[in-house]
């Protein structure tokens, strides 16, 4: 057993705990609870003293008892540093060292003495601590967007860092702002203005894609390299060089404030990736399936949509979805282009939201999951279809 | 029979494509050549509304006579800057209505009201009075005659179609002194918001691909930034960062970190005490940058998670049997493996990071150190309303983005080549 293993063990493992510790303090913070302090020193050192014992204890006997005894000796010193906390805190703290422990129960003398053990600790320990901070980094805005909905401006104003929910109040009351926000600031009319303009650029992106994409990968024709090469050349063209000449066209056609205008734009930006993602796909289905349709006298219309659109069913969801979240997320055209309450889709209602009178921050929010959720729900069903169109599109972004 | 074959398959095929071809180009394509056009033009963003000639219709009873009726049209250039030539006049009457005297711009014949009215110069204004009377001596009914709506044309020169042309919006973009700034601002943004996006990507990507409990949630998790929409995230950003009343502020003065409110976005230096040296940071843009890769890093994760699941266990196992620790076995086994994923994946970042307009737009609105050419080019066209120079700005953007797609394509035909 070496010396410094043991140190590298007690130092990373201790730390490791107290950033756990920490995280759950700060959310407990945000529920309202006066605290503080983190008791960095006190934790640290008991922490230390808790793996060492883990370390003496080794596998002598039961693993699981060995475990809850820890979590049970650091959850009451806890509750003995910190003064007034409720009881469901110090649950809180029970069940983060009951995971912890189980994380370093197999660590013993003899693992101690291997070689590399001290790095392979620090790895192990690094992506433990990476997986919790980046989860909390990512989800700590979301979880504010959603809190901050529930709660009413002279709360957030009387105390700032009090973000918890009382569900004593009623549904009703709960869901306040988002009646406010669809019945006062019409986020309904919003909401369907969205849905129809991400719903119809995805009809008709596929409508001029597949056969598009088809052309591409299949039929041989003149230009053919130079159309595949200046796909994905346009498509690196950003909306920002398009929005000046295009305001100036549309604002002297009128397209402006109309939902064609904001879907030509729409399907065109989108069109470049959808063909490059389709004849990528098209290219990996055999050919002989298409001689067969040849043969039975299909022409290519036939060949499309009996042979081609069934088989790549997997990829045209792909698509689909990838367009649909690039077209409800779109800001910039809808900024430029929609300046009629009537017209504005969901983005730019926000983005209106927050530029007028002063809105007070939980219609904000309410606002903000209204246009988030239905994304998320959307990723989180159909994540195996999006992260493939992400990878394939992600080229932009 | 084949050559017959082959043209039908070219035909098709031109059919096939066309549709999307001539969508893009429209939409694409063609603004791009025109923001060329633009750029070398002095537009304004009022000089864009088309200049109408239009006309306000009074109907006035007579005193003393029912039979007859006085018509005032109220005739003026909608324009304030510009001139309409060869304008119009057309008007319907009802039966049984003819005019007492008319000038001679005017002729009525079978109940319509014809005039020509000239050129109109800009601001224009004229009253043109008419008298009426029914041939039959009855009453003339004034409903009947506002009915009708007085139809008007006109020649005007549209700003964007004439050919003067003028350097002017590239000499103000060059010669401006803050274009140093500008561009210096846009390259720190890009080039850090990449680096700090694929730094994070690997870090993540490492994570993931180890074995643990919910890792396919973590995935999940991972790219909620990038797939969530951004004005969403931006406003929440701004409410958690905001001096006053914002979370981090309060729970940073809450645990004693910090004595008073930090305004993370509206400041623009922060001065740090660094080993005795006073380092002047750029606040806001830095928490522009943290926000970008915030956002970002999920995407060079998905690519490099993507290259790492490919890498053969084998490689791995042989490192373990030579007794290579951790270190090492990144160094030597994963760097190499995903160094063509991350070389692609800056270039891209690049370009991108380099146009991006929402992100600054939203949070900051380019105020405080962070403008950067995107944000440029709205404040120029829209917030000034100098439609020129705003294209001018883009063409700027292009003439960069050129340069970065050549260096980009030569990397790629390179790497294809060694392939």
């Amino acid at each position: 057993m070496k010396i410094k293993n043991i140190l590298t063990y007690c130092f990373i493992s201790s730390l490791f705990l107290f950033s756990l510790i920490c995280i759950w303090k700060i959310l407990v913070t945000l529920q309202g609870i006066e605290l503080i302090n983190f008791n960095f020193n006190k934790l640290f050192i008991f922490g230390i003293i808790l793996c060492v014992i883990n370390l003496l204890i080794g596998k002598k006997f039961n693993l699981n008892v060995k475990l809850i005894i820890l979590a049970l000796l650091f959850s009451i010193f806890d509750y003995f540093i910190s003064i007034n906390l409720p009881i469901w805190y110090s649950f809180g703290i029970f069940l983060i060292s009951l995971f912890f422990f189980n994380t370093i129960k197999n660590y013993d003398k003899n693992f101690l003495s291997k070689n590399h053990s001290s790095q392979k600790l620090f790895f192990n320990f690094l992506t433990l601590f990476g997986i919790t901070l980046f989860s909390f980094v990512i989800l700590f805005p979301f979880y504010m967007m959603l809190v901050t909905s529930f709660k009413t401006q002279a709360l957030l104003l009387l105390n700032p860092l009090d973000f918890s929910i009382n569900f004593a109040q009623g549904l009703p009351e709960l869901f306040k702002s988002y009646f406010i926000v669809f019945k006062d600031y019409n986020f309904g009319r919003y909401m369907l203005t969205s849905t129809i303009v991400s719903l119809g650029t995805v009809i008709i992106t596929l409508i001029f894609a597949i056969p598009a994409a088809y052309a591409v990968a299949r039929l041989n024709f003149f230009g053919k390299n130079f159309l595949s090469t200046s796909i994905l050349i346009i498509y690196l063209f950003p909306a920002i060089v398009l929005v000046i000449p295009l305001y100036t066209i549309f604002s002297q056609l009128g397209l402006r404030n109309s939902i064609e205008g904001l879907l030509i734009v729409y399907t065109a930006t989108t069109l470049p990736v959808a063909i490059y993602m389709l004849q990528g796909y098209f290219k990996s289905i055999p050919k002989e399936l298409e001689e067969a349709g040849i043969i039975d006298g299909q022409n290519w219309f036939g060949i499309i949509f009996k042979i081609i659109l069934p088989l790549s069913l997997p990829a045209i969801s792909s698509v689909a979805l990838y367009v649909f979240m690039i077209a409800w997320n779109e800001f910039l055209f809808s900024l430029m282009f929609l300046d009629r309450p009537n017209t504005f889709t969901l983005s730019r209602a926000i983005q209106f939201l927050n530029v007028g009178a002063e809105t007070p921050r939980q219609y904000l929010m309410a606002g903000s999951v209204v246009v988030t959720l239905p994304i998320l729900i959307i990723f989180v069903y159909f994540e195996k279809y999006l992260v493939s169109g992400l990878t394939a599109g992600s080229v932009k972004g | 029979m084949s050559s017959k074959l082959a043209k039908i398959e070219k035909r098709t095929a031109y059919l096939l494509i066309l549709p999307s071809v001539l969508l893009v180009f429209s939409i694409i394509l063609f603004p791009i050549f025109s923001n060329i056009w633009i750029s070398f033009k002095n537009v304004e963003l009022k000089d864009l509304r088309i200049p109408e000639p239009r006309a306000k219709k009074l109907v006035k009873s007579i005193n003393d006579n029912p039979n007859q009726i006085k018509v005032i049209y109220k005739l003026r250039n909608s324009s304030l800057t510009q001139e309409i030539t060869n304008v119009k006049f057309k008007d319907k009457y009802p039966d049984d209505i003819e005019p007492i005297s008319l000038n001679n711009k005017c002729q009525f014949k079978s109940n319509l009201l014809k005039c020509e009215l000239g050129n109109w110069p800009k601001k224009y204004r004229e009253n043109l009075e008419i008298v009426f009377q029914n041939i039959n001596n009855q009453e003339i009914s004034k409903k009947e005659l506002k009915s009708y709506k007085p139809k008007l044309s006109g020649k005007s020169q549209n700003i964007l179609l004439t050919y003067e042309f003028t350097l002017n919006n590239f000499k103000k973009v060059i010669k401006d002194k803050a274009f140093i700034d500008l561009l210096s601002t846009t390259f720190y943004y890009t080039f850090f918001g990449t680096i700090g996006a694929i730094v994070f990507g690997i870090l993540a990507a490492q994570m993931v691909n180890q074995k643990f409990f919910g890792r396919t949630f973590m995935r999940s998790v991972l790219l909620f930034p990038y797939v969530a929409p951004v004005v969403a995230l931006a406003y929440t950003w701004e409410l958690l960062l905001d001096p006053t009343s914002g979370t981090l502020n309060n729970l940073l003065i809450n645990y004693q970190i910090i004595d008073g409110p930090i305004n993370l976005l509206g400041q623009k230096y922060v001065t740090l005490n660094i080993l005795g040296f006073d380092v002047k940071l750029r606040l806001a843009l830095t928490t522009v940058i943290i926000f970008e890769i915030w956002r970002y890093f999920p995407l060079a994760f998905l690519f490099i998670l993507a290259r790492l699941q490919a890498v053969p266990k084998e490689l791995y196992e042989a490192a373990d049997v030579d007794g290579a620790n951790p270190i090492q076995k990144f160094l030597n086994i994963t760097l190499p493996q995903i160094l063509a994923v991350i070389s692609i994946l800056f270039m891209i970042r690049f370009i991108w990071n380099f146009n991006k307009f929402e992100d600054i737009f939203l949070l900051t609105g380019g105020a405080s150190g962070t403008r950067t050419l995107p944000i440029n080019v709205y404040q120029q066209g829209f917030s000034i309303g100098d439609i020129g120079m705003g294209s001018a700005v883009s063409i700027v953007i292009v003439v960069f983005l050129l340069i970065f797609m050549f260096i980009y394509f030569k990397l790629l035909g390179k790497r294809a080549d060694e392939n």
